[in-house]
């Protein structure tokens, strides 16, 4: 059998999505029998340079990791575009942004300042010990990439042929990503361009607890305000849970035996763009809802205003649409007035 | 101005006119429409523009027809008013001239553009836009065939006051089945306890009982007295119902109204149809007159029915009608169209502590001053006051009681309050002359024929008006004392009076606030049903078929709550005699392969148009109950429901196309 050549390649990643495959145990070894690894520097020591070296199009498929926070992570995403026959954004900041893009309502200068100016055990040295590039050879420089002052998708700076979304991606999306690996091989057939590997419902779909006839919040509660009833819908228990706009696909792991609220890390279920708007507005809707007259203008702003953090909240994993463009906009703009 | 060599849209093979109105030069002076329809002939499917001087006129109407004819259109957009005003002009038009009606669309130029901008360039800028929007909608919209469904052809009406009555009266003679169900023995409701009516002053059970018979004797009239509604579910044309009738313990058939039960009874009780002045026994009928014309046990106030406890009244009945092994019966029926008249309740006056209500005994309500002057009441229409039987020399009335103020208790006009005063007072003034009567009111609020005539009729004969609300009443000794102040003269007033007579805010009754979560019709701020459109649809809900009259709606007189009940009577026999009924097929669908089961927007449809599939775990919408609002679509995260020819792809497209200028 010809073995297909593949790469795992990272953006701004924590390392869990590697873990993610690590953990796959026993069924790493039918995996491994039918690719051959051409980079992965959680597994061995390839080089970048390597990686360049090859033709174009010679890696079969590549999973990326992370989305692009810096300079360098556009260069390798578009490195790996382009000797890829096939790739695959694969965990949910590859797909949707993930955790790191909390920070896009900020530039990038404005968390540097942050972290390195004003955090609190920084010492009164100013902003000079930030240090972007140094010499360390007798006039060889090294520079450290740019940090970005957006943080997108995968999708945004290069095209993408498929989303294994997730934080991390779990067991059963492996079992179609090998499907798909060796029906390629096999019959060199693959599924259509955007397929998302993952369930084609919302998350509530495949959550077993029970949801009654009316769902109603008049009080919101975070995690650690309850102790939630393991048998009863989360949501009519008053904590947010993104169930409904999220994709299922995850196994029912935060809301199973976790016993906590969806975060929405499977990002937008199928054909919804805007997860933490849908959501938000289902929240609005069901909260106080049948007490508006009661409550009142003033008591329903009281209520929403118990949701702590909306954008961290509604927008945990996914880049909202607006903000993208905005980011995407201005990274444009940047580029063309560089070019002047 | 046809643009003949232009093809329709390659992706929905539309072929779409646009037709700009001028409005004579309520569009035309501030919106160049020659330059929107030239400028419309470019977009994507726009195969023929126009502009003309009054679009809804005949030769404008002809004009629109005569253009789908020739240029073949399959969709058509006209720019000129409101959609309020002539969306239907327009799509029957089209439909006259075979295109199917829900693919006009109205592109508002008039209300949101001419009338309200004063710079006519910016403004057809403007107008070109918003004709965009909507041909960028009609591209995508569907077109789509009204649901039909079949009649149950009869009627429920719950309640049997006045309006209900009416109402029973109107739809049973125009030939439809009646089902009247009451909650209490006998039907009448409020207006058969009172003495007579303003401003006529005709006795009241005298107009009202040929009524009560004749629904009695009506052959489509099915009447279930002690009877609750417990749930409805369905939709216009066929709604379920529950009935839960109670056991009254006695059979109509049998009982001969001889009275010898309730001669042997020993229970005795305050009667509520006198207002608690007079005395009845458990068994009894609330009034001669009573329908239907039948005894009834009173279950919480008789001893038990139990021959060991105690058995006289089926012992004394010779007929053998009484039978104590009488059960709950639940009726499950269907039925077209229902009409609620619950009615009124009086507010409760003991919350408003400065007026003793409750603690004084002379101080009583206008129910109880009613059965005071009634000759069939518990003094035989002698005035005497409740405390100790003699004839009151100085009797005070008091207007607005828990009405018209906000802070403390009702906001709203009781609105009969002011003229039925008036009607005590001077019946009063003619049973007992040598009366001192005082009349405390804050305004004189008397609209209607002949009302105000009477109030001046009532100050005529020596009725003293004064212009304040009490601030305290209290017992002095054998004495209630009034503390006033005269608003006009701005003296302080006490009164020394024998009898207070209160006029309590009428509130919707007990009842309301169950009928309304049973059938989904929605209550205003105060508990009263609210009306689909306060002027132009007064007895119809928001549920399609659902109708409302009478004083469950608001205050009413006798006049206008008759007028309410044969309106919705009306409306309920237009339902009842359609071949079938159709409903509008913009409504919002369930697309089952997105659908995750949530159960989010179960609760939140005003229409109670959502069910749940338990099968399938996923939500349905009811066709015909649903009203297009939109409310489920903006709840559902999954974007699972849409709304037909609204879709979110046409949504975002017309967003797009308004926000275009600013993007670039």
């Amino acid at each position: 059998m010809t073995k297909i050549k593949l790469a795992v390649a990272a953006g701004s990643y924590c390392g869990g999505c590697d873990m993610s495959i690590i953990d796959l145990n026993e069924l790493l070894i039918p995996i491994d029998e039918v690719i051959e690894l051409q980079y992965w520097q959680l597994a061995a020591d390839f080089k970048i340079k390597d990686v360049k070296a090859l033709k174009d199009n010679e890696i079969d498929i590549t999973l990326y990791h992370g989305p692009i926070r810096t300079s360098e992570h556009a260069e390798l995403a578009h490195l790996f575009r382009k000797k890829s026959k096939v790739l695959i954004a694969y965990g949910a900041c590859s797909c949707f942004g993930g955790i790191p893009q909390l920070a896009n309502p900020f530039t990038a200068s404005e968390l540097l300042d942050e972290t390195y100016v004003h955090g609190y055990n920084m010492d009164d040295s100013g902003p000079n010990h930030m240090r972007t590039s140094s010499e360390y050879k007798k006039g060889r420089k090294m520079t450290l990439p740019k940090l970005l002052d957006s943080c997108l998708p995968l999708s945004s700076e290069v095209d993408v042929d498929y989303y294994v979304p997730g934080c991390p991606p779990v067991r059963d999306q492996w079992l179609v990503l090998i499907d798909i690996i060796t029906n390629f091989i096999k019959n060199g057939e693959l599924p259509p361009k955007g397929t998302v590997v993952a369930g084609d419902k919302a998350r509530c779909e495949e959550c077993g607890r029970e949801k009654p006839d009316e769902i109603v919040i008049n009080k919101f509660l975070r995690p650690y305000e309850i102790n939630p009833d393991p048998e009863k819908c989360l949501l009519a228990q008053g904590l947010i849970c993104m169930g409904p706009a999220t994709r299922a696909g995850c196994g029912n792991q935060c809301t199973g035996d976790a016993n906590m609220p969806c975060r929405g890390c499977f990002g937008p279920a199928p054909e919804v763009d805007e997860p933490g708007l849908k959501m938000l507005s289902a929240i609005a809707s069901i909260a106080g809802a049948k007490k508006e007259g009661e409550l009142g203008e003033e008591g329903l702003k009281k209520l929403m205003d118990q949701v702590v953090d909306p954008f961290g909240t509604f927008y945990r994993f996914a880049v909202p649409q607006i903000l993208m463009h905005i980011k995407q906009k201005k990274a444009k703009e940047e580029k063309s007035d560089s070019v002047k | 101005m046809t643009a003949d060599g232009k093809k329709s849209s390659k992706t929905t093979n539309k072929r779409i006119g646009v037709f700009v109105c001028h409005c004579g030069k309520n569009i035309a002076e501030m919106v160049d429409v020659k330059k929107a329809a030239d400028v419309s002939k470019d977009l994507e499917g726009v195969v023929f523009t126009t502009h003309s001087n009054y679009l809804c006129s005949e030769p404008g109407q002809k004009e629109l027809q005569e253009a789908i004819k020739t240029s073949k259109l399959n969709a058509i957009v006209c720019a000129c008013c409101s959609p309020t005003l002539h969306e239907e002009t327009f799509r029957s038009a089209a439909e006259n001239v075979g295109m199917n009606k829900y693919e006009v669309e109205i592109a508002n130029i008039r209300e949101k553009c001419s009338w309200v901008h004063t710079n006519r360039e910016k403004a057809t800028e403007k107008a070109i836009k918003i004709i965009e929007t909507k041909v960028e909608k009609a591209l995508l919209n569907e077109p789509l065939t009204p649901a039909s469904v079949e009649v149950n052809r009869t009627c429920l009406i719950i309640g049997a006051g006045i309006t209900g009555i009416q109402a029973a009266l109107d739809v049973a003679d125009a030939g439809f089945k009646v089902t009247l169900v009451e909650k209490s023995p006998t039907i009448g409701g409020h207006m058969a306890q009172l003495a007579s009516t303003f401003p006529t002053l005709d006795c009241s059970q005298c107009i009202l009982s040929p009524k009560m018979s004749a629904i009695a004797h009506n052959e489509n009239i099915n009447l279930i007295t002690n009877a609750e509604v417990t749930s409805v579910s369905g939709f216009v044309g066929n709604f379920k119902v529950e009935i839960k009738e109670y056991p009254r313990y006695v059979d109509p058939d049998k009982c001969t109204l001889c009275d010898d039960c309730v001669k042997v009874c020993p229970v005795v009780v305050p009667a509520e149809f006198e207002g608690g002045l007079g005395p009845r026994k458990a068994i009894y009928m609330p009034f001669p007159q009573a329908v239907p014309s039948v005894y009834t046990l009173d279950i919480d106030n008789c001893l038990g029915i139990h021959p060991l406890i105690c058995s006289k009244c089926r012992d004394a009945c010779g007929p053998e009608a009484i039978d104590y092994d009488m059960v709950t019966k639940i009726k499950n029926m269907e039925f077209g169209s229902i009409i609620i008249a619950t009615g009124f309740d009086l507010y409760d006056i003991s919350k408003i502590q400065e007026y003793e209500f409750g603690t004084d005994v002379d101080v009583i309500d206008g129910i109880q001053f009613e059965r005071l002057l009634s000759s069939s009441g518990p003094t035989s229409g002698v005035v005497l006051r409740p405390s100790d039987h003699k004839k009151p020399e100085t009797v005070v009335f008091v207007q607005c009681v828990g009405s018209r103020d906000p802070e403390h208790h009702m906001a709203y006009c009781s609105k009969i309050c002011c003229t039925y005063t008036g009607k005590h007072a001077l019946l009063l003034k003619d049973l007992a002359p040598d009366t001192e009567v005082y009349v405390f009111y804050i305004d004189i609020r008397a609209a209607g024929r002949g009302y105000e005539e009477f109030i001046q009729r009532a100050q005529e004969k020596g009725v003293i008006y004064i212009r304040g609300k009490p601030s305290k009443i209290f017992r002095d000794g054998d004495k209630t004392i009034i503390w006033a102040a005269n608003t006009l003269t701005g003296e302080r007033l006490e009164v020394e009076a024998d009898l207070v007579v209160l006029a309590p805010a009428m509130i919707p009754s007990f009842d309301t606030k169950s009928i309304s979560l049973i059938t989904k019709c929605s209550l205003d701020e105060y508990g009263f049903f609210k009306e689909a459109h306060m002027k132009l649809k007064p007895v119809e809900s928001l549920v399609s078929g659902l109708l409302v009259a009478g004083t469950a709606l608001s205050p009413k007189d006798i006049p206008e709550s008759v007028a309410q009940g044969s309106a919705a009577a009306a409306k309920a026999i237009s339902i009842l005699s359609q071949p079938k009924l159709y409903h509008e097929p913009l409504v919002s669908t369930v697309d089952e392969d997105k659908c995750c089961g949530c159960k989010v927007c179960q609760s939140l449809c005003p229409y109670g148009a959502i069910t749940f599939d338990d099968a399938n775990k996923t939500s349905v919408v009811n066709e015909i109950l649903c009203e297009g609002c939109g409310t489920c679509v903006s709840a559902c995260a999954s974007q699972a429901l849409i709304l037909k020819n609204l879709t979110h792809k046409q949504m975002e497209k017309m967003i797009h196309v308004a926000l275009k200028e600013e993007a670039k």
